[in-house]
C-alpha cells in the first residue's frame, strides 16, 4: 500500500519535471528555428531564465524521493545506465552554464556561442531522456542480483540484442523531442509578441502534425514490445482514464490552439497523460526484466522499509505544500509576456 | 588503476570541484542579508548597490554550484549502486528533504532576490535575500546530515538481507555528530565569503577605485571574518575533534600522525608520517599537546593507531595528516591575519595600511584550500568505511561499471570542468571590473 502510494507520489513528481522543465528544454529545442536577431533569442531566454533552475530541482527533489522510496531502483537503473546518465549530467550542466552566461558578455562570438550550446544541448537532453523512458518501459536485462549494464548500441537488429539506442527507444526519442518541440513552442508563443510569437506559434503547429504519426506508431510498438500494457489496461479498466488524457491533451492542443494558455495546458496534460498511461501500464513493475517476463523490480521488491515510507509522509506532504505556494507565487510573479525592461536577465 | 580508486577519484574530484561554489554561496548569502539589513536601516542606496554587485557575484556562483550539484545526487546511484541500494532507505531520505526544502526555496527566492528588486520594494526584497539565506543553508544541513550519518550511523537496523533501514527518523536528524559538524562547515563557509568580500574590498582601496565600496567590503569582511575564524577553531573546530576523537579514534590517531598509544601525547606541528617504519619523520612537536586538547588533561592517554588493527587504519595516513594540518595551519593563520586587520580596523587606521590590504587581497583562495582540506580530512579520515565501521567503501561501489567506463566519465568531467573553471574566472574577474556602480 505504502509502496503503491510513493510510486504515485515519484510518478506525479517526475510528470511535474517533464512538464516544468520540458517547457524550457522545449524552448531551448526552438531557440534557433523560432528566435532569430540577437533580440529574439533574449526574450526566449528570458521566458525561461527566472524559472528553469527551480523546474530542474523537480529532478533532484523527484530523484532524491526515488532514491529513499525505491533505493534499489535507484540503485540498479543508475548504475546500469551509466553511460547515457553521464551524458546527461554534462547535457545538463552545458545547457545551465548557456542559459545562466550567455548574456554576461556582449559579444558576437560569445552569445551565438551558447545559443548554440543552449540549443543543442536541449535538443539531446529530450532525446536522451526519451531513450531513457523507452528503456525503462521496455525492460533491461536484468541479473539474479537485479543489475544489468547496458551498451550504448546494437547491431539495430528488431528484438535479441537490445541495447540503450535500438528501433523502440529511438521510436521514443524522436517521440520526446517533439513532444518537447511543441510544448517548448507553444510556451514561447505564450510569452512573447511579434515574429518570434508567430514563428513559434507555427513550429507548434507543425510539431502538432508529426506527432500524430509518431504517437501512433509508438504506442503500437509499446504494446507490442511490453507485452505487460495489455495486461494492465485489461485486468484495471479504468486505467484507460490515462490514455484518454492523453488524447485529449493532444486534441485540445489543434483545437484550442487559439488560446495561448489553453493549447498549452493541453500540451502539459498530453505529457501527464503519456507518462502516466506508462507508470500505470507497467505497475507494479518499476523496471521490467527484458530477458523474463515475470522479473524485474517491482514497487514491493525495490522499495525502501516501511517505517522509512511512512515517515517520509510526514515530511514530503508539508514540504510539497510549500513548494506549491513557492511556485504559484514565482510563476505569478513572472506571468505575463516577457519583458526585458522589467525582467532584467 | 583499479575500479573501486577511478571510482573513488570520480566522486572526490567532481565533489571538490563542486564545493567551490556552495561554500561562498552559504557564507555570502548571510553577508547578502546583512548588507541588505545595513541598507533598510540607514536607508542609504549605497548599501543596496553593494548587495546588488555582490548579489551578481552569487549569481554566477549559484549557476556552477548547481549545475556541478546535479552530478553529485546521481552519482551515488551510477558509481555507487551497491552502497545505494543497502543504505538509500536512509540518506535518501536526507536527500531527498534538501530538494524539497532547500532547493525548491532557493530557487524561488533567488529568482525573486536577482530580478524582482523593484517589483518587490525593500521589505520584501529584504525577506527574498533572507529566505535565499535560509534555503541555502537548510540545504547545508541535509548534505551535512547525510554525511554525518555515513561518519556516525545512528538511527537505523540491518534488515533480512543485510540492507539498512531506518529505524527513527529524529536519530538521523539528530546525530549527535551532525551539530559540531554543520556548525564548523557553514562557519567555514562565512570564512571562505567573508575572506572574498574583503579581498575584492582590498584591491578597489589598493588601486583607487570603488573606494567607498571597497571600504564597505573590507569592513564587512573583516567584521565577519574575525567573527567567523574564531569559531572555527572555538568551539566548533574543538568539537568537532572531540567527535573524532571518541566516535572514530583511529582516525584521530591518523590525523595527528600518533603511530604509538601514549600518555602526555605530543601534539606534531610539522613532521611527515612515514607508514611503513610506523613514525614521524622530522617532527616539531607540543608536548602533551594532544592529549590536553582532547581529553583537558595532560597526562591522559591518546590511543596511536598501534591500538587499532590495520585493517582499521585509514587506508591514505600521509594524506589524512597534511590535510588536516594544512587545514589547521591555515586556520592559525587565517585568525591571526582577521585579528590583525580587526585592529586596525578598529583603530580607523586599516584603509591607509596598503602592506595589510595587499595581505588580505592574496588571502582570498586560501579559505578554499583551509575548507577543502577539512572535507579531505573528514572523508579519508573515513576510510576505509563508506559508512562507518558497517559497511566498507570497497563493498559499496558499483561493482558492474568496469574501470574503462569510470575513467572515460572522469575524464570527461575534467576536461568540461577545466572550461567551467576558466568561464567562471572570466565572469567573476568582469564583474570585480565593472564594479558595483553599474546597474
Amino acid at each position: 500500500m505504502m509502496e503503491t502510494l510513493w510510486f504515485m507520489l515519484v510518478a506525479v513528481m517526475i510528470a511535474i519535471y517533464v512538464v516544468l522543465d520540458g517547457f524550457d528544454v522545449g524552448a531551448g529545442i526552438v531557440h534557433l528555428m523560432a528566435a532569430r536577431k540577437d533580440s529574439e533569442r533574449q526574450h526566449v531566454l528570458a521566458s525561461v531564465g527566472p524559472v528553469w533552475d527551480g523546474n530542474e530541482v523537480w529532478l533532484l527533489a523527484g530523484g532524491g524521493t526515488l532514491y529513499f522510496a525505491f533505493p534499489a531502483l535507484y540503485a540498479s537503473s543508475f548504475s546500469g545506465f551509466y553511460l547515457p546518465l553521464m551524458m546527461v549530467l554534462w547535457l545538463l550542466i552545458l545547457r545551465g552554464i548557456a542559459i545562466e552566461f550567455r548574456n554576461h558578455i556582449d559579444s558576437l562570438v560569445w552569445k551565438p556561442f551558447w545559443d548554440v550550446t543552449f540549443g543543442c544541448a536541449s535538443a539531446l537532453l529530450a532525446i536522451f531522456f526519451g531513450a531513457a523512458l523507452g528503456n525503462v518501459v521496455r525492460g533491461v536485462p536484468l541479473d539474479n542480483a537485479n543489475e544489468f549494464f547496458l551498451p550504448m548500441w546494437t547491431n539495430f537488429g528488431v528484438g535479441g540484442n537490445v541495447g540503450i539506442l535500438d528501433w523502440y527507444t529511438v521510436l521514443v526519442a524522436l517521440a520526446a523531442f517533439d513532444t518537447l518541440l511543441v510544448h517548448g513552442a507553444l510556451w514561447v508563443t505564450l510569452k512573447t509578441a511579434g515574429d518570434l510569437h508567430a514563428r513559434a506559434r507555427r513550429l507548434a503547429q507543425v510539431g502538432w502534425w508529426a506527432l500524430l504519426p509518431l504517437v501512433v506508431l509508438l504506442t503500437w510498438a509499446s504494446f507490442e514490445i511490453q507485452p505487460r500494457l495489455s495486461e494492465s489496461f485489461g485486468a484495471r479498466p479504468w486505467g484507460y482514464i490515462f490514455p484518454v488524457l492523453a488524447l485529449a491533451g493532444l486534441i485540445g492542443m489543434r483545437v484550442l490552439h487559439r488560446g495561448e494558455i489553453a493549447a498549452f495546458l493541453c500540451s502539459a496534460l498530453f505529457i501527464i497523460g503519456m507518462l502516466t498511461s506508462a507508470a500505470f501500464g507497467l505497475y507494479p513493475y518499476v523496471l521490467p526484466s527484458s530477458l523474463d517476463p515475470h522479473a524485474g523490480l517491482t514497487v514491493y521488491n525495490a522499495a525502501a522499509a516501511p517505517y522509512g515510507l511512512k515517515i517520509g509522509l510526514v515530511w514530503f506532504i508539508p514540504g510539497m505544500l510549500l513548494t506549491s505556494g513557492y511556485f504559484i507565487y514565482t510563476y505569478r510573479n513572472f506571468a505575463g509576456k516577457v519583458n526585458l525592461e522589467r525582467s532584467g536577465h | 588503476m583499479d575500479a573501486l580508486t577511478i571510482h573513488r577519484l570520480h566522486f572526490a574530484f567532481t565533489v571538490t570541484f563542486h564545493y567551490i561554489f556552495p561554500q561562498l554561496t552559504m557564507g555570502l548569502a548571510l553577508l547578502l542579508v546583512v548588507l541588505k539589513t545595513m541598507a533598510l536601516r540607514t536607508g542609504k542606496e549605497h548599501y543596496n548597490r553593494a548587495a546588488r554587485f555582490w548579489a551578481r557575484i552569487f549569481g554566477i556562483n549559484f549557476a556552477m554550484g548547481v549545475v556541478t550539484g546535479i552530478p553529485m545526487e546521481f552519482q551515488f546511484g551510477t558509481n555507487w549502486s551497491h552502497f545505494s541500494r543497502a543504505a538509500g532507505g536512509v540518506i535518501g531520505q536526507t536527500l531527498a528533504m534538501e530538494g524539497v526544502f532547500s532547493f525548491f526555496m532557493e530557487s524561488s527566492f533567488l529568482g525573486l532576490f536577482l530580478f524582482g528588486e523593484k517589483k518587490l520594494g525593500p521589505k520584501a526584497h529584504w525577506f527574498a535575500g533572507f529566505l535565499v539565506f535560509l534555503g541555502s543553508w537548510l540545504s547545508g544541513f541535509f548534505i551535512v546530515a547525510t554525511d554525518a550519518w555515513m561518519q556516525h550511523p545512528v538511527g537505523f537496523q540491518f534488515g533480512p538481507n543485510g540492507e539498512i533501514m531506518l529505524s527513527s527518523f529524529w536519530g538521523l536528524l539528530l546525530n549527535p555528530w551532525l551539530f559540531w559538524q554543520y556548525l564548523h562547515t557553514m562557519t567555514g563557509a562565512v570564512v571562505t565569503a567573508s575572506f572574498a568580500m574583503t579581498a575584492v574590498g582590498a584591491f578597489y582601496l589598493l588601486v583607487k577605485r570603488e573606494q567607498d565600496y571597497g571600504q564597505t567590503f573590507v569592513r564587512v569582511g573583516v567584521t565577519a571574518g574575525i567573527i567567523a575564524t574564531c569559531l572555527m577553531l572555538f568551539p566548533t573546530g574543538d568539537q568537532q575533534g572531540k567527535n573524532i576523537a571518541f566516535m572514530q579514534p583511529p582516525t584521530l590517531a591518523g590525523m595527528e600522525g600518533l603511530f604509538a598509544t601514549q600518555a602526555g601525547a605530543p601534539l606534531a606541528l610539522i613532521g611527515q608520517p612515514d607508514t611503513d617504519n610506523r613514525r614521524l619523520d622530522n617532527p616539531l612537536v607540543i608536548p602533551r599537546a594532544l592529549s590536553f586538547l582532547t581529553y583537558r588533561r595532560w597526562k591522559a592517554e591518546v590511543k596511536g593507531l598501534d591500538a587499532f588493527p590495520g585493517d582499521r587504519w585509514p587506508d591514505n595516513i600521509p594524506l589524512l595528516y597534511f590535510s588536516y594540518h594544512i587545514m589547521v595551519g591555515l586556520g592559525t593563520i587565517f585568525i591571526a591575519l582577521m585579528a590583525l586587520a580587526a585592529i586596525q580596523l578598529w583603530r580607523g587606521k586599516l584603509f591607509g595600511q596598503r602592506k595589510l590590504l595587499w595581505l588580505l587581497m592574496l588571502a582570498a583562495p586560501f579559505p578554499y584550500i583551509a575548507n577543502t582540506a577539512g572535507w579531505i580530512t573528514a572523508e579519508v579520515g573515513r576510510q576505509p568505511w563508506i559508512v562507518y565501521g558497517i559497511m566498507r567503501t570497497a563493498d559499496g561501489v558499483s561493482r558492474h561499471v568496469a574501470a574503462g567506463n569510470a575513467l572515460f566519465t572522469l575524464i570527461g568531467f575534467m576536461g568540461m570542468y577545466a572550461v567551467l573553471a576558466m568561464l567562471f574566472l572570466l565572469l567573476i574577474y568582469r564583474e570585480i571590473d565593472r564594479g558595483p556602480e553599474v546597474a
